[in-house]
C-alpha cells in the first residue's frame, strides 16, 4: 500500500497539490532589511496597535492567512483545515488566531521547523483527497518569544556573536489543487531529531545545521536528485555560523551545495541590523519563503526550489538543566509545473 | 545493559565534544579588548560623575556618608529613568559591563522586568516577576556574604 512513499523518509504527492496563494507580514526590522519590499505587510510599529506583543503576533499572523486566501481566491468556507503554529507556550498565536476562523485548526509545534511541517501536512491532506484547500502558516516575534524565551526587552545585555534574532514575521500558505497546476508541492522528506550535543542556547544555527545536512541528505538519496537539481535549497534559520557548518559539513559527507544552498535567516537581515548570526523563529523561513522567494517563483527566476526549515526544539526547562539542543529539519519540494 | 548504556552516554558526550571544538572555527570570538576598553570607558565615567556629585554634596555640608547614599540614589534614579525611555539596553549593548555591573545595571534588572510584565497586571505581572533578574544575584550575593562573614569571624576569634 506504501506508494506513495519513497526511500527512507520521502513521501510523494502525486495528486499535485500547489501553492494557491501567500501572505506574508513582517515587522520594522525586518521592513528595513534587504527583502523589505518582498513581503505584503511591513509594520510601521511591531505592536501593530494592540495592547501587547502576542496580541500583535496574532493579528500579524491572522492578516497573513486573509492575504492568502485572498490571493489565492478562496473564502473562509472553501479552507477544510488550518495548519499552523508558533514559538509561544500552548501555541498562543496559532490558536488564538484560529479562534477568528470559522475553519477547523491543526495547532503544531516544530520550533522554526514549523512552516515545513505544516505544508508537509497540508500537502499530505490535499493530496490524499481528505481537505479541498488548506491553509498552511507559522509565525513569530521577537517581542513575544524574547520575553518568554530569554531577557526583558529593554534589559541592558550584550549578545554574543553567535546569537540569532527572531524574526517578527508571519507567513501563510494556501493549498489546493486545479485543473491547471502551476507551483506544485512535488515530494516532501520528514525530518527526524538530530542533536549534536550543543548545550549553549545562543548557538542554534550549529544545533540544527547536522539535522538540515541529514534531511537534505535523505531527501536526495529518496528521490536519487543532485544537489544541482534544485535552483535553491533554503534552509530555514541556520544563519551564518550554521550555513558555514551546513556546507563544510556537507562537502565533507560528499555533497556540493554550495552553489544552490541559501539560508532564510541570511537573506532576511543585513550584516549591519545588528542581528549578529541573523534571524530565526518559525517566521523566518515563513516570511521568506511566502514572501520574496514565493515571488521569485512567480517571476520565474527560480522553478525548483527545496524549502528545509529548521528547527532547535530547545526549551527554557532543559536549558536551565544543562541538556543538549535537539535540532530537526522538515523539506518540502516546490516545482513550477511543466519544466 | 547498563554498562552498554554507559558506554553509549560516554560516546555521545565525546562526540558532543569534539563538534562543539568544530563549531567554534565557525564561531567569532567577542571583541573582547574592544568591549573591555569601552566598559572601563564608560564605567569610569559614571564613576568619575558620582564623585564630582559627591564632592559638590560634600561641600554644601552633607557628611560624607549621606553623600555618597544621595549619590547611589542618584545613579539608581538615572539608570530607571533611562530604561524606562528605552535607553538604557542601547548603552549597555554599547558599555556591556560598564553599566551592567555597577549599581545601575541593578535598577535596570528591576526596571526592565517590571515594565515588561506590566501587561500580566501589576500584582501577578510586575509583582511576581519583579526580582527574576535581580533575586539570584540577590540571594547568592547574601549567602555568599554571609558565608564569608561566618569565615571571617572564625579567623578572628582564633
Amino acid at each position: 500500500m506504501l506508494n506513495n512513499k519513497l526511500g527512507k523518509h520521502t513521501v510523494i504527492f502525486n495528486n499535485k497539490p500547489e501553492i494557491l496563494g501567500t501572505g506574508s507580514v513582517v515587522g520594522v526590522k525586518e521592513g528595513e532589511g534587504p527583502l523589505g519590499k518582498r513581503f505584503d505587510v511591513v509594520l510601521e510599529d511591531d505592536t501593530y496597535n494592540e495592547k501587547t506583543w502576542e496580541k500583535a503576533e496574532i493579528k500579524m499572523l491572522s492578516e497573513a492567512i486573509l492575504l492568502s486566501m485572498k490571493k489565492a481566491g478562496k473564502a473562509e468556507k472553501e479552507i477544510d483545515a488550518i495548519i499552523s503554529g508558533d514559538l509561544l507556550n500552548q501555541l498562543m498565536s496559532a490558536s488564538f488566531t484560529a479562534r477568528d476562523f470559522d475553519v477547523p485548526f491543526i495547532g503544531i509545534y516544530g520550533a522554526c521547523s514549523t512552516m515545513t511541517e505544516s505544508m508537509i501536512l497540508g500537502s499530505v491532506l490535499v493530496d490524499g483527497g481528505y481537505a479541498e484547500n488548506v491553509v498552511s502558516a507559522a509565525s513569530s516575534h521577537f517581542c513575544t518569544s524574547e520575553r518568554q524565551f530569554r531577557n526583558p526587552l529593554e534589559h541592558g545585555n550584550q549578545r554574543p556573536p553567535a546569537a540569532q534574532w527572531t524574526a517578527t514575521a508571519s507567513g501563510s500558505v494556501v493549498i489546493g489543487r486545479t485543473n491547471k497546476p502551476n507551483i506544485v508541492l512535488t515530494c516532501a522528506t520528514l525530518g527526524k531529531v538530530v542533536d549534536p550535543g550543543i548545550t549553549d542556547a545562543h548557538q542554534m544555527g550549529a544545533a540544527m545545521a547536522p539535522a538540515a545536512l541529514d534531511t537534505i541528505h535523505t531527501h536526495l538519496s529518496d528521490t536519487n536528485r543532485d544537489p544541482g537539481y534544485y535552483d535553491l535549497i533554503l534552509t530555514g534559520d541556520l544563519g551564518h555560523i550554521g550555513k558555514d557548518i551546513l556546507l563544510d559539513m556537507s562537502k565533507n559527507r560528499g555533497l556540493d551545495l554550495e552553489k544552490v544552498h541559501m539560508d532564510c535567516g541570511v537573506l532576511l537581515y543585513d550584516k549591519d541590523q545588528d542581528t549578529h548570526s541573523g534571524g530565526s523563529g518559525c517566521g523566518c523561513s515563513a516570511s521568506v519563503f511566502a514572501g520574496h522567494i514565493y515571488r521569485e517563483i512567480l517571476e520565474g527566476k527560480l522553478k525548483k526550489v527545496l524549502l528545509v526549515s529548521t528547527g532547535a526544539l530547545l526549551s527554557t526547562t532543559s536549558t536551565l538543566q544543562g541538556d543538549s539542543i535537539p535540532g530537526i529539519a522538515h523539506a518540502i519540494a516546490i516545482e513550477v509545473e511543466g519544466n | 545493559m547498563a554498562k552498554k548504556k554507559k558506554q553509549k552516554e560516554q560516546e555521545r558526550k565525546e562526540q558532543a565534544k569534539a563538534y562543539e571544538k568544530y563549531v567554534k572555527q565557525f564561531t567569532p570570538n567577542p571583541k573582547y579588548f574592544s568591549n573591555a576598553f569601552k566598559a572601563f570607558v564608560v564605567g569610569g565615567l559614571i564613576c568619575v560623575i558620582a564623585l564630582y556629585i559627591q564632592n559638590l554634596f560634600m561641600a554644601q555640608g552633607m557628611v560624607k556618608k549621606d553623600a555618597a547614599t544621595a549619590v547611589t540614589v542618584i545613579l539608581v534614579c538615572s539608570a530607571q529613568l533611562l530604561t524606562g525611555i528605552g535607553w538604557f539596553d542601547s548603552i549597555a549593548r554599547f558599555a556591556g559591563a560598564g553599566v551592567i555591573v555597577p549599581i545601575t545595571g541593578f535598577a535596570n534588572s528591576m526596571v526592565s522586568p517590571a515594565m515588561e510584565f506590566k501587561k500580566e497586571g501589576l500584582v501577578l505581572g510586575s509583582g511576581a516577576k519583579l526580582f527574576t533578574l535581580a533575586g539570584p544575584v540577590l540571594v547568592c550575593g547574601i549567602s555568599v556574604s554571609v558565608i564569608i562573614g561566618i569565615i571571617h569571624l572564625l579567623i578572628n576569634k582564633g
